[in-house]
């Protein structure tokens, strides 16, 4: 009977792979869930202080940041290495964050405007010249909910 | 002759699996996996340019005041600290447990599910720092008055309710916040020494 006997030897099994996009389509999912847009090119490097005492940020709709630091390494050259400020996508001054903040909250539902909060990203070298300088600015602004961005310190 | 049935053909979807990873890759890149985290602080409203400089009158008892200076050391009260004692200090100051005479006054208050307290209502921590101070070093001081102030909490909603204060419902957080008010001051700045 040499129905059962092949010529060559035994096959190895093919794995079947027609599930794999799936698997991958639903791992695409997860990390479209827990990841936020990249919405700025960073123009400043920081290097977040820690604390212990943190509370999470709700609603990042709701959230606009300021970004507080030296210039990246290619910048550097052009803009020197003081420490800078940054909104959106651009350095600016103090005196522009007072415009800066109201045209975010222009852009806001009105329902939502009372829960506008601003984050700090700053380094944690800075001095607190600067800190105060924006902390006043958003006094004048009116964006008095502000929240110091931390990283957890494990101790 | 039997029929033969008809088959759809299959698609090719060998490929479908490439594209996934690509999409996937694209989404790995582009996003940031960073969940914000952060102290939050309520600012004072802006003072009115047409304000008049009063100045009110805060017993002595009820200040405590924190400041910075430009190499990082805190000088809370009237002596240099370490930022590890800073924490008992403060709550020693909020809470007051003896009835200290040179520690806030205690006022009695009616507080919902704890009946009359006697709540240091007055105290107000006035926290100073130079523009020269280091971030990291104010957030070090005002990350021990958050953790003073949740501990502070923390007991007694442990005592009253058994629970942690981030567990309470709404109700119960009012009242524990009724009983350790939250009383930071943060000076008005002023440059020291710094002609700008």
């Amino acid at each position: 009977m040499g129905k059962f006997s092949k010529a060559g030897g035994r096959e190895m099994p093919e794995l079947n792979t027609s599930s794999l996009p799936d698997l991958v389509f639903a791992f695409l999912f997860f990390i479209m869930m827990v990841t936020t847009m990249r919405e700025v090119t960073l123009k400043v490097v920081f290097k977040a202080p820690q604390a212990t005492e943190l509370q999470k940020l709700e609603k990042k709709s709701l959230v606009t940041f300021i970004y507080v630091g030296q210039p990246t390494p290619d910048l550097r050259a052009k803009m020197g290495s003081e420490t800078r400020i940054q909104l959106n996508d651009a350095f600016a001054e103090t005196s522009e964050i007072q415009d800066y903040i109201a045209q975010e909250k222009s852009s806001m539902k009105e329902e939502d405007q009372p829960f506008m909060t601003v984050s700090i990203k700053a380094d944690k070298s800075t001095k607190m010249g600067v800190i105060t300088d924006i902390k006043q600015a958003l006094r004048e602004a009116y964006a008095l909910k502000i929240s110091y961005s931390a990283a957890q310190r494990v101790d | 002759m039997a029929k033969k049935k008809r088959k759809v053909p299959a698609m090719n979807a060998t490929s479908s699996a490439d594209i996934a990873f690509m999409l996937l890759i694209f989404f790995l890149i582009t996003t940031s996996m960073d969940t914000d985290k952060g102290l939050a602080r309520r600012l004072p409203p802006p003072v009115p340019k047409d304000q008049k400089n009063e100045d009110i009158d805060i017993k002595k008892r009820n200040l405590l005041p924190i400041l910075i200076n430009s190499s990082n050391q805190i000088l809370c009260g009237d002596q240099f600290i370490d930022i590890k004692q800073l924490k008992e200090k403060v709550k020693e100051f909020v809470e007051n447990a003896y009835n200290d005479e040179h520690k806030p006054e205690k006022v009695e208050v009616d507080v919902p599910f704890f009946g009359k307290q006697m709540v240091t209502k007055n105290h107000i921590i006035s926290l100073m720092n130079d523009r020269g101070t280091e971030y990291q070093a104010y957030i070090n001081v005002q990350n021990e008055l958050a953790k003073a102030y949740n501990e502070l909490r923390d007991d007694i909603s442990k005592k009253k309710f058994g629970k942690a204060f981030a567990d309470l419902d709404e109700e119960q957080q009012k009242a524990v916040q009724m009983i350790y008010p939250q009383k930071i001051s943060e000076a008005e700045p002023k440059n020291y020494g710094d002609k700008k």
